[in-house]
């Protein structure tokens, strides 16, 4: 059976979904019977829910960009560079 | 493949036409000001970036070689500008990862309990109070595992997405995403947990 730490090796692929399913088998072996590991894992998944979150309500795309920016970005178009 | 007015509309830029940079501009840029809205937080930043990418996209728009569309090109050149925006704007020193990791006995048991989160409730994602200490987390991780975090559970690229912008292997993306999701777990669990086993 893995180790808790052999098993900590696998935990982003195991919470992004990308464990092959031999690989998934002997993780979900030792998530049966180890606590900690449980607990670890649902926190570890909660700190991507977070990470996620961090950024938001701005992840929408805006639709009132401000004026003054596109005046801005329109303003600073600088000389075309020539062909790589 | 692009659509024909795209094709038409970059070669209207490649030939200088105001029009056609503003259509651009106008077209794109909602979008653009949410990824690096994403990645930079701040409104100041993130425009700055914006206008940054703009002008790089201008200047380089003879090399778009129209293998993708014009907005995947847009994107990458801001996520590229707004990351190196991070870099140089990093406003506290990056905290040692290390200290937030699990430490193992030489058997593979973990050398001490999990610091549980008592409540889950003081971490909840509705909450703005701790959506802004989660960001700050984030930006405390060191340069490398801060923009993967950002990348792939902020802007949630892909990691092969990802390991195409920041110019490593997919193998080097995993390995810092689970370093990074490891520490920030940890700051998470010293500033919000409890005790041991709680």
């Amino acid at each position: 059976m893995l180790t808790c730490r052999e098993l900590f090796e696998f935990l982003a692929d195991y919470a992004d979904g990308e464990l092959e399913p031999a690989e998934r088998e002997r993780f979900e072996e030792h998530m049966a019977v180890c606590p900690h590991c449980v607990e670890y894992l649902d926190t570890y998944r909660k700190t991507i829910e977070l990470a996620a979150a961090s950024r938001q309500p701005q992840d929408s795309i805006p639709d009132d960009v401000p004026e003054d920016l596109i005046r801005a970005i329109l303003a600073s178009r600088g000389p075309k560079a020539g062909p790589d | 493949m692009q659509p024909i007015d795209e094709v038409v509309l970059i070669e209207r830029l490649r030939a200088g036409d105001d029009a056609a940079y503003e259509a651009v501009v106008r077209q794109h840029v909602g979008a653009m000001l949410a990824v690096a809205r994403r990645i930079l937080g701040q409104d100041a930043d993130a425009e700055d970036a914006v206008q940054e990418a703009f002008v790089q996209s201008f200047r380089k728009i003879d090399s778009f070689r129209g293998q993708s569309r014009l907005k995947t090109w847009l994107h990458r050149i801001t996520v590229n500008v707004a990351l190196m925006m991070l870099r140089s704007n990093r406003a506290c020193p990056a905290v040692s990862i290390e200290e937030y990791l699990p430490q193992w006995l030489d058997d593979g048991h973990r050398a001490s309990a999990n610091l549980g989160w008592c409540d889950p409730g003081l971490v909840s994602v509705e909450k703005e109070e701790t959506r802004a200490i989660v960001r700050e987390m984030i930006d405390s991780l060191p340069d490398d595992y801060r923009e993967v975090v950002v990348l792939r559970d902020v802007q949630q690229l892909d990691t092969k997405e990802t390991a195409i912008v920041l110019g490593v292997g997919v193998a080097v993306v995993k390995t810092r995403l689970h370093r990074a999701r490891a520490a920030l777990r940890g700051l998470i669990s010293t500033r919000f947990g409890g005790f041991a086993g709680c």
